[in-house]
């Protein structure tokens, strides 16, 4: 208990005294992180229109894959990564192992089928909803669903949060991919991993609550921006 | 929202700086160095010296051994000395050049129900066979698992492969190993300076220590720039030259825990 409230007391101290280093590593976390959601939207969100359209044989094995993919464990996502950008890996060119770039294409390929996945099921959920109306206004597929996008964009929104979250909060890929390097490459995770290890449990349960502040003001922000949309655009 | 325009300003600042940095070196290192504290006291040492700035990544030597034959390290800095020979025998490493040594020490509960406490590490460790005394393996060919390894083996002993229940093959580092020492109270080796370092120790204390079979060298090497040809070797020999130099020698020994050295340099000249 008391180390709860130790714990509690050091976070609001790092916090409130704007500590130089924490701010790097919450800001590299941050930055990391929305590359990862932002490139994984913009491959994902296309996938999951056309699973959710096509009438294609394919269809059903790829929703199966997909779904599965979401179970996907962020150390062997970490584990591959490593290996394709490792000096002797086929992408070793890159020179992106132990970059933030690195994880930035771990944490992306670990999101995509999450993005994916309940795109594609939202997507098809409001297609049965709007069917029937889109007939009757004579839509073409392509045009449905595009409306279908716009109409379901909080909803897609949402899944977006549930990618960021899983990517912010994964410790296993950017570890791995990573390596945790002071100034370079540590983030919020890998930070709180290493104090553990040092023994150091208030302080690494203080930067726990620093991460849980970030990721509810980034759900807070997310939550404004949509009330500011609807209130706006109805 | 003042205080992350700040954090923006500083990310992209670090960002431009260290796109301007002459030159990166990547050092593949070992828990026990990082961890303890004593690459931050060296770091900004030699960067001043040199201009070379250093990004550490901190394994098991195991794990660091295997991040240089990848190509993925300019220099490995580890403690495993037939590891290191095998490394450079093999060709993946240049050279390796002895630099410091510390000293590994067990640790166990403060009430030592094995009886284990004394000076010499075999008995110490055959008290903690017979008492069937909870042990924590590293379990990860980490330096320290193999050093734990062969001193089982002196002790005529190997509980490792009998799979006995009270030795436990927890497959992780230094610390998290501690940790699980620390909420068990059971036994385990550890290198003095993570031990130094570690604050979780609950009733933990050292049993055994000052053994000669304790000594724990630590070594470097460049990465062989013939296997992998975007190898920097030349700032990668100059940070091994400077550690070895009267300076970087110096550093080292400058470098304590509550008024304690935990690192011995002994380069040789």
């Amino acid at each position: 208990m008391s180390l709860l409230v130790d714990s509690a007391a050091e976070a609001i101290r790092m916090v409130a005294s704007a500590d130089g280093k924490l701010l790097e590593i919450a800001v590299l976390s941050l930055r990391v992180s929305a590359t990862a959601t932002l490139i994984a939207a913009i491959i994902a969100l296309p996938i999951a229109a056309w699973v959710a359209q096509t009438r294609s044989a394919l269809k059903t094995p790829v929703v199966v894959v997909l779904n599965a993919c979401m179970g996907l464990p962020p150390v062997i996502v970490g584990l591959v990564v490593y290996l394709l950008l490792s000096r002797s890996g086929p992408l070793g060119a890159l020179g992106w192992l132990f970059t933030p770039s690195g994880m930035i294409f771990a944490q992306t390929v670990l999101i995509t089928p999450i993005i994916a996945a309940l795109a594609r099921q939202t997507l098809e959920d409001a297609q049965i909803e709007y069917r029937d109306l889109f007939a009757s206004l004579g839509l073409s597929r392509w045009q449905s669903l595009v409306t279908l996008l716009v109409e379901t964009r909080f909803s897609l929104l949402v899944v977006l949060l549930a990618g960021f979250g899983r990517a912010i909060a994964e410790v296993g890929a950017v570890m791995m991919v990573g390596g945790n390097i002071a100034g370079e490459t540590r983030v919020m995770t890998t930070a709180i991993a290493l104090e553990t290890s040092k023994g150091e449990l208030a302080l690494a349960l203080a930067l726990g609550m620093v991460l849980l502040a970030i990721v509810l003001v980034v759900n807070g922000f997310a939550h404004w921006g949509k009330m500011w949309i609807g209130r706006r655009y109805g | 929202m003042k205080l992350f325009l700040k954090g923006l300003v500083a990310a992209g600042l670090s960002l431009c700086a260290s796109l301007s940095a002459a030159e990166t070196i990547v050092v593949a290192s070992t828990t026990s160095t990082d961890q303890s504290g004593l690459f931050a006291h060296l770091l900004p040492a030699f960067e001043k010296a040199s201009g070379v700035k250093v990004k550490v990544v901190a394994l098991g030597s195991g794990q660091a051994l295997d991040v240089g034959r990848r190509g993925d390290a300019d220099a490995v800095f580890v403690h495993d000395q037939i590891a290191e020979e095998k490394f450079v025998a093999d060709g993946f490493g240049v050279a390796r050049v002895p630099v410091m040594y510390n000293d590994f020490v067990l640790i166990g509960p403060a009430t030592d129900p094995a009886r284990a406490a004394g000076r010499d590490i075999v008995a110490g460790l055959a008290a903690v066979y017979s008492a069937k005394a909870d042990f924590v393996s590293r379990g990860d060919k980490s330096g320290t698992h193999a050093a734990e390894l062969r001193l089982w083996k002196q002790a005529g002993l190997d509980p490792a492969s009998e799979k006995a229940k009270w030795y436990r093959d927890t497959g992780s580092g230094m610390g998290p190993a501690l940790n699980t020492a620390a909420a068990m109270n059971a036994y385990v080796l550890s290198d003095r300076a993570t031990w130094l370092a570690f604050k979780n120790r609950q009733n933990l204390k050292i049993i055994v220590e000052g053994d000669s079979k304790l000594f724990n060298q630590y070594g470097v090497m460049l990465v062989n720039p013939k296997k992998h040809a975007h190898i920097k070797a030349q700032p990668a020999q100059r940070f091994i030259d400077w550690l070895v130099s009267g300076e970087g020698q110096a550093v080292i020994a400058s470098f304590r825990i509550n008024g304690e050295q935990l690192f011995f340099p002994n380069a040789r000249k």
